[in-house]
């Protein structure tokens, strides 16, 4: 029987000439990756091990991205003991204030991991690398702490949903809209325990960063990962990012789904996914009169470059609606400063909103925009579950940096197209 | 290996934002999570909890972020068990590595109320309500978990192995 393309990179990490779904295997791992929130327990967990030493100081990237800078005392006792911990164990890859960005953001920019490879992270975002044709996936801190030491984890291998990418992108529609669709489609439980695999010849019409953001928010369909096959634009993208020997993996063409869909991007419209689940979707035109008092552009989802460019394309020259708070997340200190040389900051701050370093901040309700009871945001985060950002009587919209640019200049969620765009 | 208690009954898609706040993540001391735990959805939860009790829930409980910090927040508090008709799989991994029992079993989780007595044996996978005079059989975990179970979490295994 053909293998998927995640059966595929499973199998030869495991030292197997193939495996199936539902078999259990060990994987040997490229990287592992923690955060000051996952870490510490991590690192608790490893005092436990009769054997304490890391496996590969050069395969553990530690990010400190969470309450960074830090917002108060305990948090600062968490990257404190991170700091230790990299210091006493080598660790090649941790980055603190200054170095950091967002976790998700930060590592395939400084090409930490490639197509081909294997990788966990005690972040369920973790599952965003799938968009460079690796295999990779969120897992709890004791997971982390086994990898970090064995060089190795357990799974299960996944079955997986197929979903054909078709045609072309309408203006203002961009890869967010295109996870939040499907997402609204099969239910935040649609994937559960699977692959989500993209193919198709539409794939093209998607760029890097529409790709990082579906792979993002597979998790927010249960999924275990999503992946995407690797094109030119992919091989383009590692060769400028990293110098690490990449391997292009296929699914076999006799390879078995569970399920098998068709999108169509040229049917797509801007999405917003309405409170409290992120499958609560509807397209803008949908939405009706939802005024709003804040707008958060940035994280994990979208907070990469081509994401701040296009918030600023739409803010240019006009004026953040009164009562409404804008704040803008680049997701990297590279992303910071693109936005810096290209006059994107400039732009922000005439319009009257603020920007802040990179860090998750706002979108898990740690800091930068914590909201009170009552409010309602427009966010390009990944999750709007209850209390997400604040007060558990807050709500959040989830959407892409056009719509959340554009809500941020009418105080009300709109599509770009209403300011005329 | 048995567990007996009380039921708390939750609703589809327990998310671990609303099981452990992320405002509380700032900490990783069990005793003090569970101070907080569930605390979104059900404020009054931390008051009425007694050590031994169950959870019971629908589909895709533990949705959302991979903080281990959610099923160490329900252990903390006493709970002894969780059943549910689906976990998501990150939350899934994180209570079997770190000796949260769990059980999918869709039948109990429709079959029992909040505030019924359910008595599990671990070892038959069977789920009795004792209130409601019904059983179950819960899903039987694969070898290679109940070894990880056996050794109450994946770090002993490892050091065992």
């Amino acid at each position: 029987m053909g293998m998927t393309m995640t059966q595929k990179i499973l199998a030869y990490h495991a030292g197997l000439d193939s495996v199936e779904a539902g078999q259990l295997i060990e994987a040997d791992l490229d990287l592992v990756l923690g955060n000051d929130v996952t870490t510490p327990v991590a690192i608790h967990e490893m005092e436990k091990f009769h054997k304490k030493e890391v496996f590969d100081k050069t395969k553990i990237a530690l990010v400190m991205d969470h309450f960074t800078p830090n917002k108060d005392i305990k948090s600062a006792e968490h990257c404190k003991c991170v700091r230790q911990f990299s210091a006493e164990n080598e660790i090649v890859n941790f980055f603190d204030v200054g170095a950091m960005g967002i976790e998700h953001a930060l590592l395939p920019e400084k090409g930490l991991i490639v197509a081909g490879e294997t990788c966990i992270g005690a972040d369920s975002h973790t599952c965003t690398y799938g968009a460079l044709g690796a295999f990779s996936t969120g897992v709890g801190s004791t997971d982390m702490a086994a990898g970090m030491v064995t060089g190795k984890a357990w799974f299960k291998v996944p079955s997986a949903i197929r979903f054909n990418i078709v045609g072309e992108k309408a203006k203002w529609v961009s890869g967010k809209d295109v996870i939040l669709h499907i997402i609204g489609m099969i239910g935040v439980d649609g994937a559960l325990y699977k692959s989500m695999e993209f193919v198709g010849e539409g794939i093209k019409n998607l760029t890097m960063d529409d790709r990082f953001t579906i792979a993002n928010m597979a998790i927010e369909a249960g999924a275990k990962n999503g992946i995407f096959p690797v094109d030119e634009l992919t091989e383009e993208y590692m060769k400028a990012h990293s110098t690490k020997t990449y391997t292009k993996y296929e699914a076999d063409a006799d390879a078995v789904y569970d399920e098998e869909y068709t999108i169509d991007l040229s049917t797509l419209k801007p999405t917003v996914a309405f409170p409290h689940l992120p499958e609560n979707t509807k397209p803008i035109d949908e939405v009706g009169e939802i005024k709003i008092d804040q707008v958060v552009i940035g994280s994990c989802t979208n907070g990469r470059i081509s994401d701040i460019r296009i918030a600023a394309e739409i803010m240019k020259g006009r004026k953040v609606a009164d009562g409404v708070r804008v704040i803008v997340i680049p997701g990297t200190q590279e992303v910071y400063l693109q936005a810096i040389e290209e006059g994107l900051m400039t732009i922000f701050v005439r319009a009257g909103a603020i920007v802040s370093t990179p860090t998750c901040g706002p979108c898990l309700g740690g800091h930068m925009g914590v909201m009170a009871a009552g409010e309602r945001a427009v966010s390009t985060t990944n999750r709007n579950f209850v209390g997400r950002m604040g007060h558990v009587d807050s709500e959040v919209y989830l959407a892409s940096p056009a719509v959340a640019a554009a809500s941020a200049i009418t105080g009300k969620i709109s599509c770009p197209c209403e300011l005329g765009l | 290996m048995k567990a007996c208690g009380t039921v708390h009954k939750y609703g589809d898609n327990v998310d671990t934002d609303v099981i452990i706040p992320a405002r509380y993540l700032n900490s990783s001391d069990p005793a003090e999570l569970a101070k907080n735990c569930m605390e979104d959805i059900d404020k009054d939860f931390v008051n009425r909890v007694k050590p031994g009790d169950i959870m019971v829930a629908k589909k895709n409980f533990g949705c959302g972020s991979s903080r281990e910090h959610a099923p160490i927040a329900i252990k903390a508090s006493g709970i002894s068990c969780v059943i549910a008709e689906t976990f998501a799989r990150i939350f899934y991994r994180n209570a079997i590595n770190i000796g949260l029992p769990i059980i999918e079993c869709p039948e109990a989780a429709d079959g029992i109320d909040a505030g019924d007595t359910v008595e599990i044996d671990f070892d038959s996978g069977m789920i009795y309500n004792r209130t409601k005079g019904t059983e179950f059989k819960g899903q039987a975990f694969p070898p290679f978990m109940q070894e990880i179970i056996r050794n109450e979490g994946l770090i002993n295994y490892i050091n065992n192995k």
